[in-house]
């Protein structure tokens, strides 16, 4: 279903590809020849099958744009936008999960008010605008840390990470809101059940009822929402990466867009929809695995 | 007897809405948005002509610094920063509501029909609204944009059409409860037909969730147009949009420091989203949700 979606998209791409490619000036024979080498001039059925059909052997074409496998290309910028991805992950999941419940057990007072009203707003203004702030504060006005995201080629782990920091702190900034939220919610909603009740009466302290009744039914539906949020943390990695001048895979999407690189564009939209499927997958399984429900319902 | 069931009904109804009103005057968090919103729906409409100087002139001394004749500095081209943030509201809030309200009333047709018909109108439509969803809007809206070339009706259409499914899951939550209830079999056995049912008879009561939705969508909205803008892909120059008046100048950050370029213009979208999202966490408060 995402292949026919991505396919259909790129043969929206106007015109002619050998002509897109040859530019303005090149004769119409050689233009013609270009289209059949590339296969372009076969009926658009016979294009998607061949296209899924080497997809399955791992084979994406060449990028029109700079004579190489799409591949060779991907692979790399893929391996930058996870690490960068991998960071920013770090950060905001324990992060709006301490928020969140710490905002639930303090539901109405003033803590609770500012991390929901902050996590809120937050959540709403634009990555490249908080990653600008962000730029601002902590790499201008304090000099902390650098401004670029790539660090020197030779760079060790910490160097690395040192780098990556501002952009995933941008991105920790939009995520933050959403998993808070959830954690919020599903902890308020174990905190009334009855189940948490009788924990208290049967004379459990505070600290065990919140650690073992509590959190295990309230992180449930937040680890959904983080999965959901895989999807956005991509999109969020096209601005990013190019307000950063990141080599990754949000980058190769843009300039490849720019560039009506339309092999590339195609595979690295595949690559990203791939990434989020897999991202909700393991995450219905992990959802699974804790939910003593779900696990036992499938072996009856 | 029915006319004065009609009465007695209206008046419920508008004591009902005078209740709304005064629960929003009274919410803090709502009026402070409303009252942000304001101010840039008056800049936009106005903008141009209250700034002190003409928003595109290029006559000013470049990269000037913070003075009395140019409160925000000027920028790289030697435009005015404080009046091109003043005038900068008018595109992205021509854009972003419209492809809000595009959404929405796609989403509310869909939402209607799926939640009203269930079966296999509902699984066809859940799967394609699966894939579209299955992928990042910035990704779906630059690829389209590349390929439709960048117009603001394109941008306005593409935002529109990937909200529209969205706004069709909560639309249809909100059917599936309603569809249940007493007067939608009693429409129903009264022989009303299908659109009639669902537009005139279910529409009017999920309209809460719907308002509560436009304004989040809103939100987003602003957040996917200023996104696009930025890359390139969205409201194009010389306007002084904001995000558009980032673009041009956050290169510079690294060179020098010249802050007031970005910070202003950032500072102006900061107060917008904000702004729409208190006045729909004041909106949500109120009817409930």
């Amino acid at each position: 279903m995402l292949s026919v979606l991505v396919f259909a998209a790129s043969q929206l791409l106007p015109g002619n590809i050998g002509r897109n490619v040859l530019g303005p000036f090149a004769s119409t024979n050689d233009v013609n020849a270009l289209n059949h080498q590339l296969g372009v001039d076969r009926p658009i059925l016979v294009q998607y099958v061949d296209w899924i059909g080497k997809l399955v052997h791992g084979n994406l074409g060449m990028s029109l744009e700079y004579k190489v496998p799409v591949v060779s290309l991907l692979g790399p910028s893929l391996i930058n936008s996870l690490k960068l991805a991998a960071v920013a992950f770090v950060l905001v999941v324990p992060l709006s999960i301490v928020g969140g419940v710490f905002a639930a057990l303090r539901r109405g007072r003033l803590p609770d008010r500012v991390i929901t009203l902050s996590g809120l707003s937050l959540t709403a203004v634009p990555e490249f605008i908080s990653a600008l702030v962000l730029i601002l504060i902590f790499g201008l006005l304090l000099n902390w840390l650098p401004v670029t995201a790539a660090a020197p080629a030779d760079a060790d782990l910490v160097t690395q990470i040192r780098y990556l920091l501002l952009p995933s702190l941008a991105l920790v900034m939009v995520l933050f809101g959403y998993i808070a939220r959830m954690a919020r919610a599903g902890t308020i909603e174990a905190l009334d059940a009855d189940y948490t009740r009788t924990a208290y009466l049967k004379g459990l302290d505070t600290t065990t009822v919140i650690r073992r009744h509590v959190l295990r039914n309230s992180l449930l539906p937040t680890i959904a929402v983080i999965a959901t949020q895989m999807g956005y943390l991509i999109g969020g990695l096209v601005v990013i990466e190019k307000l950063f001048n990141y080599n990754g895979i949000g980058q190769r999407i843009y300039t490849a867009a720019l560039n009506k690189d339309f092999t590339m564009l195609q595979s690295g939209v595949l690559v990203v929809g791939i990434v989020y499927l897999s991202a909700t997958l393991i995450a219905d399984i992990l959802y699974s695995l804790l939910n003593p429900r779900i696990r036992y319902a499938g072996v009856e | 007897m029915s006319t004065v069931a009609t009465t007695v009904q209206l008046s419920e109804t508008r004591i009902a809405r005078r209740e709304t009103r005064q629960q929003l005057l009274r919410s803090k968090t709502f009026m402070a948005g409303a009252i942000i919103i304001a101010f840039w729906v008056l800049c936009a409409v106005f903008g141009h002509r209250i700034a002190p100087h003409d928003p595109l002139a290029q006559s000013f001394p470049q990269l000037e610094g913070l003075s009395r004749t140019y409160p925000f500095g000027t920028d790289q081209l030697g435009r005015d920063v404080f009046s091109r943030v003043l005038a900068g509201a008018r595109d992205i809030l021509i854009v972003a509501p419209l492809a809000t309200l595009l959404g929405i009333v796609g989403g509310t047709i869909i939402g209607l029909v799926t939640g009203y018909f269930r079966g296999l109108t509902d699984d066809v439509v859940s799967r394609i609204v699966d894939a579209v969803l299955s992928l990042p809007l910035i990704v779906i809206a630059v690829t389209v944009l590349v390929a439709l070339g960048h117009s603001t009706l394109t941008v306005i259409v593409v935002i529109g059409l990937v909200f529209a499914p969205i706004v069709s899951r909560t639309v249809r939550a909100a059917v599936l409860a309603e569809r249940q209830l007493d007067y939608v079999s009693a429409s129903r056995l009264q022989g009303e037909r299908a659109p009639y049912v669902m537009f005139v008879e279910i529409l009017p009561n999920v309209m809460g969730p719907i308002v509560v939705e436009a304004t989040v969508r809103l939100g987003y909205a602003i957040f996917a147009v200023a996104g696009l803008t930025f890359l390139g892909f969205g409201v194009q120059p010389p306007s002084p949009d904001w995000a558009l008046q980032i673009a041009d100048n956050y290169t510079l950050l690294g060179a020098g420091t010249y802050w007031w370029t970005v910070l202003f213009p950032a500072l102006a979208i900061i107060s917008l989203v904000v702004a729409v999202n208190l006045v729909a966490d004041g909106l949500a408060r109120v009817f409930g949700r």
